[in-house]
C-alpha cells in the first residue's frame, strides 16, 4: 500500500524537520517528506489494472491510469530541486561565517 | 521534551492523514477510475467538444494532439503551470548565483585522471544524442523536455568533472537560458494573438503518434528542454566556478 507508505515517509520527514539541531539534516528530512507527498499525489491516481498513459498501437485510453497527478508531481519534483539548492547553499553560508551547522550554537553566537 | 511534542503532532496528523485516506473523497488505493476523474475528459481531448474514439496514427486535428498524456496536461491543459515552474527554476538558479557570490567556486579544482579525462569526452556525445531525443519525442513516448534537459546538465556535469577548465571556457548557456526563455513567451502571445488564450495550442495539430504532430507542444518543449539545460549548467558552472585558474 503505498499511500500509506507515503505518510509514513511524510511523518518521518516531518519528525527529522522537529526533532534535529543540524540544518543538513534538516534539508535532509524536507527532502523525504518531499518524496512521500509526490509519491502520495501518484497513489492518488493509481490503478492496479491501468497501463502508462501514452498512446500507441497496441492500447485503449480506456486502460490508462490517471496523467493528472503526473503531471503535478513533475511540477513539485522540480521545485523541489530549486528549494533544495538555495537551502543547501544557505546552510554553507551560514557555516562559513559562523562556524556551525547546530542551531543551538548558532542562536548563541548570533546574540553574541 | 522535544521528542515528545513532535511525537505527538505527527500521531495527531497521522490521525487525520487515516481518516483523509478512509473517506469518500479519493477513490481507494489501486481502483481510482479514469472515466469519473477530472483527467477523463484530458486523456480523451474532449474539453471542448468530443472528438469520438481516438485511434493512433489515424486520429487527425485533435484539441492537442499529442500521444502522451502527461505531455497533453503539461503543455496543453495546464501550461501556464509549467510557464510558472520554468520561472521558479529560474529564480532558483537566479539566488544560487547571488548566494555564492564569488567566481572562484566552492570546491578546490585539480586535474584528474585518464580514464575520466577519456571516457567522459566519449559518452558526452552519446548524452547529449539521447537528451535531444528524449527532447523532441516528448510528445511520443516518456520524457520531454524537463527530463532532456536535466539529461544535458549531466552531461556537462560530467565534462566538469573530468576537465574542470571545461565550463569556465563556455559562456553562451546564459544567452541560450535567455533566448529559450523569451521563445517560450512569445509562442504564448502568439497563441494569446491568434486564438485569444494564452499558450494556446494555434497549429495544425496532425495526425496523433506522428514526430511532426501536436502544433506547439513539441516546440516548446524544445525551448523548455534547452532553458532547463543551460538553466542546471549554470548552476553547476557557479558552484564549479567561472574563472580559468586552474595551476
Amino acid at each position: 500500500m503505498i499511500n500509506i507508505a507515503s505518510i509514513f515517509l511524510i511523518l518521518i520527514g516531518i519528525y527529522g524537520i522537529l526533532t534535529t539541531q543540524h540544518i543538513i539534516k534538516m534539508i535532509i528530512g524536507l527532502n523525504v517528506f518531499e518524496v512521500g507527498l509526490n509519491l502520495f499525489i501518484i497513489s492518488i491516481g493509481f490503478n492496479s489494472e491501468g497501463i502508462v498513459p501514452i498512446l500507441n498501437e497496441s492500447n485503449k485510453i480506456s486502460d490508462f491510469v490517471d496523467p493528472l497527478p503526473q503531471a503535478i508531481v513533475l511540477t513539485s519534483i522540480v521545485i523541489g530541486f530549486g528549494l533544495t539548492a538555495i537551502a543547501l547553499l544557505v546552510a554553507r553560508n551560514i557555516h562559513n561565517k559562523y562556524g556551525t551547522y547546530n542551531i543551538n550554537e548558532l542562536g548563541g553566537k548570533i546574540h553574541e | 521534551m522535544k521528542k515528545i511534542l513532535a511525537l505527538i503532532l505527527l500521531l495527531s496528523l497521522a490521525f487525520f492523514a487515516y481518516q483523509y485516506i478512509n473517506q469518500d473523497l479519493i477513490a481507494p488505493y489501486g481502483q481510482a477510475k479514469i472515466d469519473q476523474s477530472v483527467s477523463s475528459s484530458y486523456v480523451t481531448q474532449s474539453v471542448k467538444e468530443n472528438p469520438g474514439f481516438i485511434e493512433y496514427g489515424k486520429s487527425e486535428n485533435l484539441e492537442l494532439g499529442a500521444a502522451n498524456a502527461v505531455t497533453n496536461i503539461v503543455l496543453g491543459y495546464r501550461a501556464l503551470d509549467t510557464l510558472g515552474e520554468v520561472t521558479v527554476l529560474f529564480i532558483s538558479a537566479i539566488g544560487v548565483s547571488i548566494i555564492i557570490n564569488t567566481n572562484a567556486g566552492l570546491f578546490k579544482r585539480s586535474r584528474s585522471g585518464f580514464i575520466l579525462r577519456v571516457g567522459a569526452k566519449m559518452t558526452l556525445p552519446i548524452i547529449l544524442v539521447v537528451a535531444v531525443f528524449v527532447i523532441t519525442h516528448g510528445h511520443l513516448t516518456p520524457g520531454g523536455g524537463f527530463q532532456g534537459g536535466a539529461m544535458i546538465a549531466a552531461g556537462m556535469l560530467l565534462m566538469a568533472l573530468s576537465d574542470p577548465d571545461f565550463l569556465p571556457s563556455i559562456k553562451n548557456f546564459k544567452i541560450l537560458e535567455g533566448i529559450s526563455g523569451t521563445a517560450i513567451v512569445l509562442v504564448g502571445l502568439i497563441g494569446f494573438a491568434t486564438t485569444g488564450y494564452f499558450l494556446s495550442n494555434f497549429m495544425n495539430t496532425g495526425q496523433i503518434g506522428h514526430i511532426f504532430s501536436a502544433g506547439t507542444l513539441p516546440i516548446l518543449y524544445v525551448f523548455i528542454g534547452l532553458k532547463v539545460g543551460s538553466e542546471l549548467t549554470n548552476i553547476i558552472t557557479d558552484i564549479v566556478g567561472k574563472e580559468a585558474t586552474l595551476d
